[in-house]
């Protein structure tokens, strides 16, 4: 029996506010399979990086400078933006 | 026009800058930075953003209000950085020719910023503790970080 293993590509996660102060860092890097969405890539952060694991349901998205829903797929420029909701004002 | 600033708001100006003799109605929106929240001390607010992204949204929202209202004029700008109790984070000065849609449009512009906007404020809080405070789920303090739970307090905002 033959075992293929999905291919996995490099997305990067630039993160704000608690995320950012939580993973340490303003960008993570994660591996998911190609073809995933956003709705992925949500429980990929949580379960690579423990610390965003509290945060990772509550995560919003963005594409660039727009909110991406759970049903998009992710870009081809492997560039993501996560953050908490927000609380400007 | 400037949506994002490191230093104080000009709201005297900003009020001048929409003023028209088009208009009958000018309506100017402050947030500022509040001492008291739920029976904890502030000592000041710390405010981050996503800066291409908050001054598209602040446009995309600028463009839905005149849509729904007939204004004149509409300014907003933001506040970075460190604010100390009383100080102006947020001002929204809109005109019109009439009063109740400059009110509406300046409600409804301060309430979807707050939703959608992406600007953060974290509080330093008299006690010691900083929390970033973000709308439906707490910030646990460090020392607790490691349950990996969220706590469920939740602190009102302005």
């Amino acid at each position: 029996m033959t075992v293929t293993s999905t291919p996995q590509i490099s997305v990067s996660v630039r993160l704000f506010a608690a995320a950012r102060e939580r993973a340490g860092a303003e960008v993570v890097t994660v591996q998911v399979p190609v073809n995933s969405r956003i709705a992925d890539l949500r429980i990929v952060i949580g379960e690579t990086v423990p610390s965003l694991k509290p945060l990772a349901a509550h995560l919003l998205f963005a594409i660039g400078t727009e909110y991406a829903t759970d049903d998009a797929p992710l870009p081809a420029s492997g560039e993501v933006v996560a953050f908490p909701p927000v609380s400007g004002g | 026009m400037i949506q994002l600033t490191h230093d104080p708001i000009d709201f005297s100006a900003l009020t001048e800058s929409v003023r028209s003799p088009a208009c009958g109605a000018v309506v100017l929106f402050l947030g500022t930075v509040r001492e008291m929240t739920n029976g904890a001390q502030t000592l000041r607010l710390a405010y981050d953003a996503y800066p291409a992204m908050a001054e598209a949204k602040i446009a995309e929202l600028e463009a839905m209000a005149r849509e729904r209202w007939p204004l004149q004029e509409v300014r907003i700008v933001h506040r970075l950085g460190t604010l100390e109790l009383g100080e102006v984070s947020v001002a929204i000065a809109v005109s019109s020719p009439h009063r109740a849609d400059a009110f509406d449009a300046g409600r409804w512009l301060i309430d979807r910023f707050k939703a959608v906007v992406p600007i953060w404020k974290q509080e330093h809080w008299a006690d010691g503790t900083t929390e970033w405070v973000h709308p439906g789920i707490a910030d646990p303090p460090a020392e607790s970080r490691e349950s990996g739970s969220p706590l469920p307090r939740e602190r009102g905002q302005g």
